[in-house]
């Protein structure tokens, strides 16, 4: 295991990063004729953007989406793919249709699903249904049939009837690649959220960059690049969180 | 019962048939009754894989409960038949660790304890020692031997080692690609092999009837083997055979140093070289033996057919059988 680098010191480089930001904002070392805002500028309009609840409204406009269509996606792939996963007549029903289905990018279903679902609330959680079911689904699918048979094996010599070997035995043995599947699609629904938003809706964080990007107004642009760094990165942490706190134990 | 054989014999799968976890043709009755239509879940076997294949997501608690669980008893009794397992298997301090924090020997105690909870009919154990270090296989398998027998389960024990089968056996079945070629106690097994087939795997050994046996006291014995003055280690009443393996006999082109004890002259009928050793055919007074030798010492010698050389028995690696009955084994 990595030994755990004191909190102060990760933080180092970050501030580093903010200050030569900061100082060359300042004294205008960016070459040609583009806008550069400091850092302190960026804050100050954060600051602005949260008291005039700009910000917070678009920004739970997409934190709502991305929840809804999320979990909605995962459930669905956790199950197919538990089902695919482990009745190998689904699997080889099904794996070819999803083979095709999965390389498809989530934002090459956004022309199509802006003509079947409209420019509505449910286009932008379509998208991120999307994009959350078919690599959940995936890596569902491979961790339970991953699960070593001789386990299956044991479970039945003891006892055990399909479902309570499923249950009981294959599903926790799958959880580390669901939970891989999980974490990499929490930050990846944010990526898609916002470019869903910036096409096709008039909410959320996406749209209010693209109203921005306008108005030629960079500091709310900035704001919005670091709200959704940090989103997607507390996402992908909670997920990591969640698994580490499940398989430590024993993985 | 120990099942015997090489590897890819099929000990492992007629293990599977019994356990249900295999298709097969035919039946395997438990007590005369026919289980064949009732899947793996339902059979009552108790089995311990030869990986041990403890779920590494459970704790040792858990993993003993598991067969419990899925019987559907009470928590109280579970907990009972858990603690109860815990105990008879000297392992209650390590009822709340993981697998991957257990040594072998440990995990191998859990295992066992696991396929024992739901106290099947029949308990199967494929070549359960085969994953440890020699001293804990052979402590183990003394202690496995005693619990089987307290317990009076009727266990088919899956091996390749000659030597554990001996130990553990009331029966053993030997198994040589797929075919059941003895069943038989083991000292017959050794004694009267059945066929080249079970010879060969027992390691080929000479195998001597005895002529007269005379006691010299302190544990040995003279026996008459084809002319042969044989000492034996021996305190028993008498002796039937003696059997030896072509590796406990030394050759020497001259006439070896020390006691006059088990040497003799003898001639070499043939020369045979194998991938492990090269086998030499020797007559001596009235009897053929066959010894082996490694082929770095059979380079240093010059032997060939019809020389003359001495040849040593080891004493303490003679086997004797005191039995006299016939050339019969036992029904299966």
């Amino acid at each position: 295991m990595l030994k755990k680098i004191r909190p102060g010191w990760g933080l180092l480089p970050i501030a580093v990063f903010l200050a030569v930001w900061e100082l060359v904002a300042r004294f205008n070392l960016v070459p040609g004729q583009l806008s550069f805002p400091p850092f302190s500028v960026v804050v100050l309009e954060f600051y602005h953007l949260t008291a005039s609840g700009v910000l917070g409204d678009n920004f739970l406009a997409s934190l709502i989406r991305v929840l809804i269509g999320f979990c909605a996606g995962s459930i669905a792939g956790i199950a197919v793919g538990t089902v695919m996963g482990w009745v190998e007549n689904a699997n080889k029903t099904l794996h070819p249709i999803i083979s095709l289905f999965y390389p498809i990018p989530a934002l090459g279903w956004l022309p199509l699903l802006m003509l079947w679902v409209g420019i509505n609330e449910a286009l932008p959680i379509a998208i991120i249904f999307i994009s959350s079911f078919f690599p959940v689904l995936y890596n569902t699918v491979t961790g339970i049939r991953n699960v070593d048979k001789d386990y299956i094996q044991v479970a039945r010599t003891l006892g055990a009837s399909d479902a309570r070997i499923l249950t009981t035995v294959v599903m926790p043995l799958a959880l580390p690649n669901i939970f891989t599947g999980l974490r990499l699609n929490a930050g990846m629904a944010w990526r898609v959220i916002i470019a869903a938003e910036m096409v096709a809706i008039p909410t959320g964080i996406g749209a209010l960059m693209m109203r921005a990007s306008s108005l030629i107004r960079i500091d709310i642009i900035i704001v919005c690049l670091i709200v959704l760094a940090v989103m997607c990165l507390a996402f992908e942490r909670f997920f990591q969180y969640l698994e580490t706190r499940m398989t430590a134990k024993w993985g | 019962m120990v099942l015997l054989g090489p590897n890819g014999a099929g000990k492992t799968t007629i293990a599977n048939i019994i356990a249900g976890l295999t298709d097969y043709r035919g039946s395997v009755l438990f007590d005369g009754v026919a289980v064949d239509k009732l899947p793996a879940n339902r059979r009552e076997v108790g089995y311990l894989f030869q990986d041990l294949l403890l779920f590494p997501h459970l704790d040792v608690a858990a993993n003993i409960a598991y067969g419990l669980n899925a019987k559907k008893q009470s928590p109280q009794q579970i907990e009972t038949r858990v603690k109860q397992l815990l105990q008879m298997m000297k392992i209650e301090h390590l009822a709340s660790r993981y697998p991957k924090n257990l040594s072998g020997g440990e995990k191998q105690r859990v295992a066992l304890a696991r396929a024992l909870a739901p106290s099947p009919k029949v308990l199967l154990l494929d070549e359960p020692l085969s994953s440890l270090d020699v001293p804990t296989a052979k402590y183990l398998r003394t202690e496995l031997k005693q619990l089987q027998q307290r317990l009076g389960i009727t266990t088919a024990y899956v091996t390749h080692d000659l030597q554990e089968a001996e130990e553990m056996a009331d029966r053993i079945a030997v198994l040589q690609s797929g075919c059941l070629e003895q069943v038989d106690r083991p000292e017959r097994v050794f004694f009267y092999p059945r066929n080249e087939k079970v010879s060969d795997f027992i390691g080929a050994p000479n195998i001597l009837d005895c002529d007269y046996c005379r006691s010299l006291g302190k544990g040995v014995m003279e026996v008459g083997c084809g002319g042969l003055p044989i000492i034996v280690p021996h305190d028993g009443e008498s002796v039937h055979r003696i059997a030896f393996l072509p590796t406990d006999i030394h050759i020497s082109e001259t006439h070896p140093p020390g006691p006059e004890v088990n040497r003799f002259k003898a001639h070499v009928t043939s020369i045979k070289p194998t991938d492990e050793t090269v086998k030499i055919g020797l007559k001596a007074g009235e009897v053929n033996l066959l010894a082996g030798m490694p082929h770095h010492i059979f380079e240093d010698m010059s032997l060939e057919t019809g020389k003359e050389v001495f040849l040593i028995l080891k004493l303490r690696r003679i086997r004797v059988y005191e039995d006299k009955e016939n050339r019969r084994s036992d029904s299966n």
